[in-house]
Formats: C-alpha cells, structure tokens, sequence
C-alpha cells in the first residue's frame, strides 16, 4: 500500500516537473531581409541578392512636385518612364551613374489633339519604333504618340457587345499596357474578367486573350443533376480572369499577374496568379519548382498584414528571371524559368529597401526599380556579390560553359550552404560534363527527383557497359549451375537405376 | 535430457513447418485457411514472425527505398507512428472482426483470427522487399512499376485476409463479405470509442494535476 503511495506521488512530481518547462524555449532569431524556401516548405535565412542603391523622391530629381500616386515605372532603351497619375504627367529619367539619375524631360501635354492632356496615366509602353503608347485612364484611352509625343491614334472602348450588354454605364478604364513588336496593343482594364484586351496595330479590337479555360468537374457535372435552378445558377462556373499587370518579356511572351484569387484557390492551386500567356494566350509557365508559385508559402497574419502575397506587376530579366512584386507585404519574388524561388526580399516600413504600397517594378539591366505610390518613391536595388554571383551561373549555364557554371554556383554555396538551387545548379553543371555519379549525389541531397533520374539513367546505363562481361558471367552461372546439377543428378540417377548395374 | 531436446528440434520442425506453409497459404488460400485452424497446421509463433517482418519493412523501406519514391523528412519522423501504422489497425481489426463474429456463429477464436490475418499480411513484407532492391535501380521514367506492384500487393493482401476470416469463421462467400464490411464499421466505431476514451483520460489527469498543483499553492 505505502508502495504504490510513493508511486503516484512520483508519478505526480514527474507530471508537475513536464509542466513547468516551458514551451518557448528557443528564441526565435529574427529573419533575414532576403529569404527562401527549402524542400520542405521551411523559411532559409540567406545572404542579399539584392541591396538598396538608392531611393529616388521627386525632390533628390529636383523636381518641384513631389510624385502624386504614381501608378507606374517602365523602362525601354535605358529610359525611365515614370506615370506620376496624380500630377497627370509623365516624367522620363536616366541613369547617369550607379546610383544617380537625371530626369530627361517632364511631359504633360501632347500635340496633334484637341484632348491634349493626360487624366491620370497609369502606364507607358514604346514599341521598337520607337512610338509611346501611353494609358491614358482617366480619358477612356490609350494613347498612341510618335517619340516627340506628337498624337498619331488612340484606342478606344472595345466595340464588343460582352462589354455593352454585361453593363451599360461600363467605363472603359485602361491600366496597364504592353506592345508588341507589330505594335499589337494588349491592355489590362479595370473591371474586365475575360483576359487581356487585344488591339490590332490598326485600333481595331481583336479579342479578349489569356482569360481562365473553363474546365469540366466530375462532382459539378453530377450535383447539376440534383441540384434546383437556382442552385444550377449559383454553380455557374464561369471563371472570371481579372489581372492586374503585365510585363512583355524580350521574346515577346507575356507575363501576366493576378491578385484576385481567394486564399483557398491559391493555397489548393486552384487558381494561379502568375501565367505566361504565348500568342494564343496559352499558359505556358514552366512549374517545376517544390511550389507553386504564389509568393510567400506562409499566409497567416503578421504585422497587421494577413492572406496571400497580392502580386500587383512583374518584369522579366533578360535570363528569364522573373520578379514579382507582392503589394500586400512589400516583397519581391523572383523565380527563375523552371519555377524555383531563386530569392524573396522586402517588406513593409519605411526604411530603405521596405515598402508602404509598392506598386510597380521594372528593371535596368539587372538592378530592379521599384515605384512606391505613398511614398512617391523609386527605390533602385542592385545586385550583391552573391545575387551577381547566382546570375552568372545562370548564364554560364545557358551559354553552355558548364564547368564555369558549377564553379559559379560552388561560389554561391559557399556563401548560402541552404541554398537548394546552388545544390542543383551544381548537379546540372555535373550532369553536363557526365559527371553522372557526382550529380546524382547533389541532386539526391535536395530532393530533386526529375534530374536524379536523368543522371542516373546515364550512370546505369554507363554501369551496365563497363561491367558487361560480369552481368554476362553472373547471369550464365546462375542459369548454368542449376542445370548442371539437375544433369548430374539425372546421370547419377541413370546410372543408378541402369540394367547392367543390377543384380 | 534428450526428450528435452527432441522436444526442442519438433518445436522448430513445426515452426518450419507452419512458415513454409503460410507461403502455401498465400497461393491456396482457401485450402490453406482452412487447414491453417482447422488442421492446426499454423501457430502463433510464425504469425507474430509475419508481423515482425511487416514492421521491419515498413521502417526499412522508409530508410532505404530511392528517395523518388519515398521522401522522408527525418526532423519531422516518429518511427513509433509509423510502427503503429500496421499495429494499430491490426489490433482493431483483429478485435472488431472478433467481437462482432462471435456473435454470429464464427468459429474463430481471437487468437485465430489475429493468426490468420498475421498470415495473410505475408505478400507485403516479401514484396516491399523486392520493390525496396528494386527501386533503387529505376528512374522516375519507370515509376510506374513500383507503384503498381505496390497496390497490388495492398489489394493482394486485403482478398487474402478477407478469404482467410472467411475459412476461419466458416462463413460462406456472402457472409463473409457482409462480416468484413461491419467489421470495418466496428473498426470506426473503436477508433470512435478510443478517442473519446483518450480525451476523458486526458481531461482527468490535467483535472489531478492542477488539483496538486492548487494544494502545493496552498501548502
């Protein structure tokens, strides 16, 4: 009895003594400015790829007027176009040194309309002509100008009778555009869900492109036939398509990114917020990285910001690097052509390099320009030794100079040893110059399946050549012995059971 | 002294014995559940084996099957759980087919019936084995062997457990499948009762504890 006493009171103490520890133990470091992703889905700290060179208000230009909602920042031929919206005016800058910029000219009228101001333009685009195509919001249009800003045509409302009948008070309300190389115009406009809006080079309206294909589910198909009209009507699965910018890559592929999408869609992948769109306005991002591309993995509230990266515009390096800008945190992610998280930088703060409503990025070479439309700010990140390093072997890589290429990417390594794309890089470069083995174990340390099979496809194969005699050798033994005993045995037992041999 | 050992070395011939004859199970499974209770031609010792062996391949292929297949994150790993993936199943199904055949003319005892799905679970660790060698040599091209194979062992497996409650209880094809069916509701109804169990236990001891904890306050 005084036994099992002792027993609960131990039992008790050792119940009180796990409760007493605590559980946060481990004090969380805070996390690095630019971060990533591993395999597993969990936050890296890592070196900079990017570090703030400068940040450029109206007043550092010399301008008298501070920058008024501005809504966007395009760069063509090493000219910085900035739509200063809220002064409807447009302010062209160039770079002049690493960190300093001179502004060229400030335009606020046209010549050759009798509307010759602009009513906030929102965005700018110039052809390979050389003509300026100008968002020209407030006034229902979009622009086309000659380089000396003398009016040559606009564009109009789309004469499309969706948009007439849907609503009749609908405000045509261009935002964002891009052109291609026949000065094909494709437009983002508020409040269109069907995809892009595309203008021939003539003005006229061709088409809506990129918009959501509406696909067919099961589970839809089979409640339809139990479900009441009203309910049919609720389920109708139009897939509406709102983007919010673009970005034409020098291929002429356009980038497309949406911040519509609820939480789950995106979360489930339901919904993509970053497309791709080819001629036929096809998606054809390329997705082979551990996640889906959506920004931040982690979507729960922190500093007052909760929910899915938001991106609101995207550009493309000329190594098909792509960044985009996510306005809910005031980061930039920047994914390299297969879909890997190549480095995220930013948030929200006033300090340099943080953002209050980061609307617009485009890019100068490889240094990013960032437009902050509360702060009225431009904020130049250049490359860091290691972001300089990563883009090297990228493009070693696609020069095919392999041997550089790993070289480049051991360099990274050395400075982010929880770099997963260093590994694989570093496994590429290998499976290129057949080093097969050798890559095999970098892409096993990182999980990365596709090409762990391409290089071990080469290695057996490879093993199979150099020891043929063996498998030869091995394969006939096997067959061999077991009949040359089974013979043995029959001959014994011939012999044993021969005529001659009995008496 | 040597009725002693001969006593031993029968023990270990029908040990022997009972194992060669659970790979006959596994190709004449109606044949081979009947005698396995009927016959007494099974014993426990080669069931708790097969069980043995099933757990060790789980782990093992955990740990050594190509990483293309099965990727583990071992911060995250409780070998435990994975240990409890086929124990705990095992012991719920054993006892739900049990108590509610019981009720309806099966022969079976507990015993038997934990014997006889021991037995049919003997394709899973032979074949993991196999796939385990085997998935080191493929490329993600030729996934789809592995994965086949794999479910068709599973499916392997189920008909066999299935055939052999069926022999053991001598329950007829129908029956038997109605059986099997509430067994896997009894199943859920366990699963149902433990967790509400687990919670009660739970609330119970952070009720005493925080009773101690309040009287060592006080004191």
């Amino acid at each position: 009895m005084k036994k099992k006493f002792t027993k609960v009171i131990a039992l008790a103490l050792c119940t009180m003594l796990f409760a007493a520890v605590p559980f946060g133990v481990s004090a969380h470091a805070d996390n690095s400015y630019t971060y990533n992703y591993d395999y597993w889905g969990e936050f890296t700290d890592s070196p900079d790829a990017y570090a703030v060179g400068a940040v450029i208000t109206a007043a550092d230009l010399g301008i008298e007027t501070n920058f008024s909602k501005p809504q966007s920042v395009a760069v063509f031929d090493d000219i910085i176009y900035v739509c200063d919206t809220g002064n409807n005016r447009i302010v062209l800058l160039e770079r002049v040194g690493e960190t300093k910029f001179k502004v060229i000219k400030e335009v606020t009228e046209i010549t050759g309309n009798e509307l010759n101001t602009f009513n906030g333009p929102t965005d700018v685009a110039v052809s390979e002509d050389g003509n300026i195509f100008v968002a020209d919001k407030g006034n229902k249009r979009i622009l086309k100008l000659d380089s000396n800003w003398n009016y040559l045509m606009q564009f109009d409302k789309p004469d499309d009778a969706s948009l007439a009948d849907s609503s009749d008070n609908f405000d045509f309300a261009p935002s964002k555009i891009v052109v291609d190389t026949a000065e094909r115009v494709y437009c983002v406009a508020d409040n269109v869900n069907k995809g892009l809006i595309k203008y021939e080079n003539d003005g006229t309206f061709s088409g809506f492109v990129g918009a959501t294909p509406v696909t067919y589910n099961f589970w839809d198909w089979f409640w339809k036939h139990f479900a009441s009209q009203e309910q049919i009507e609720k389920m109708a699965n139009f897939v509406p398509t709102q983007y919010d910018n673009l970005y034409m890559d020098n291929e002429g592929f356009i980038y497309v990114v949406t911040s519509k999408p609820t939480e789950e869609d995106i979360k489930s992948e339901a919904a993509t917020v970053v497309r791709k769109l080819n001629l036929l306005g096809n998606d054809i991002l390329v997705r082979n990285g551990s996640y889906a591309i959506y920004g931040d993995l982690y979507m729960g509230t922190g500093g007052k910001k909760t929910g899915p990266s938001r991106f609101c515009d995207i550009t493309t390096l000329y190594n098909d690097i792509y960044i985009c800008l996510d306005r809910n945190r005031g980061r930039l992610f920047g994914y390299d052509d297969q879909g890997h998280l190549v480095f995220a930088f930013g948030g929200t703060g006033n300090m340099d390099g943080y953002f209050n409503s980061a609307v617009s990025i485009d890019h100068i070479g490889k240094d990013l320009l960032v437009l902050d439309e509360n702060d009225g700010a431009i904020t130049l990140f250049v490359t860091t030794e290691y972001g300089r390093l990563i883009y090297d072997a990228v493009d070693q890589f696609d020069l095919g100079e392999y041997d550089k290429a790993e070289n480049s990417w051991r360099k990274v390594m050395e400075l982010n040893g929880n770099y997963d794309l260093a590994y694989i890089g570093i496994g590429r470069s290998l499976l290129r110059q057949k080093k097969y083995e050798e890559a095999m174990e970098y892409f096993k340390l990182k999980h990365d399946a596709e090409n762990y099979s391409k290089a071990f496809k080469q290695y057996r194969k490879q093993w199979v050549e150099d020891h043929i005699v063996v498998i030869v050798v091995v394969i006939l033994i096997l067959f061999l012995v077991p009949m040359g005993i089974g013979r043995l045995k029959r001959v014994k037992h011939e012999i044993d059971t021969a005529d001659i041999f009995q008496l | 002294m040597a009725s002693k050992r001969s006593l031993r070395r029968k023990k270990f011939n029908k040990y022997k014995d009972s194992l060669k004859f659970a790979f006959y199970c596994c190709t004449h499974p109606i044949d081979g559940y009947w005698d396995l209770t009927h016959e007494k031609r099974g014993t426990m010792a080669v069931a708790n084996t097969i069980l043995f062996a099933t757990v060790l391949m789980r782990i093992l292929s955990l740990k050594y099957t190509s990483f293309i297949f099965v990727d583990i994150n071992w911060e995250e790993t409780n070998i435990l759980l994975y240990i409890g993936t086929i124990v705990f199943p095992l012991a719920l199904w054993v006892v739900g087919n049990w108590a509610l055949t019981t009720l309806a003319d099966g022969k079976g005892k507990l015993g038997q019936v934990y014997m006889a799905t021991c037995y049919g679970m003997l394709p899973y660790p032979i074949v993991q084995l196999f796939l385990m060698i085997f998935s080191n040599g493929v490329t993600v091209d030729e996934a789809g062997f592995y994965t086949t194979v794999g479910t068709i062992t599973l499916v392997y497996c189920a008909i066999l457990i299935i055939v052999a409650m069926g022999q053991i209880h001598e329950y007829r094809a129908g029956k038997n499948l109605l059986f099997t069916l509430f067994s896997i509701f009894a199943v859920l109804v366990e699963v149902f009762i433990l967790l509400l169990f687990f919670s009660m236990i739970s609330q119970g001891i952070a009720y005493i504890v925080s009773l101690v904890k309040e009287m060592l306050f006080r004191i």
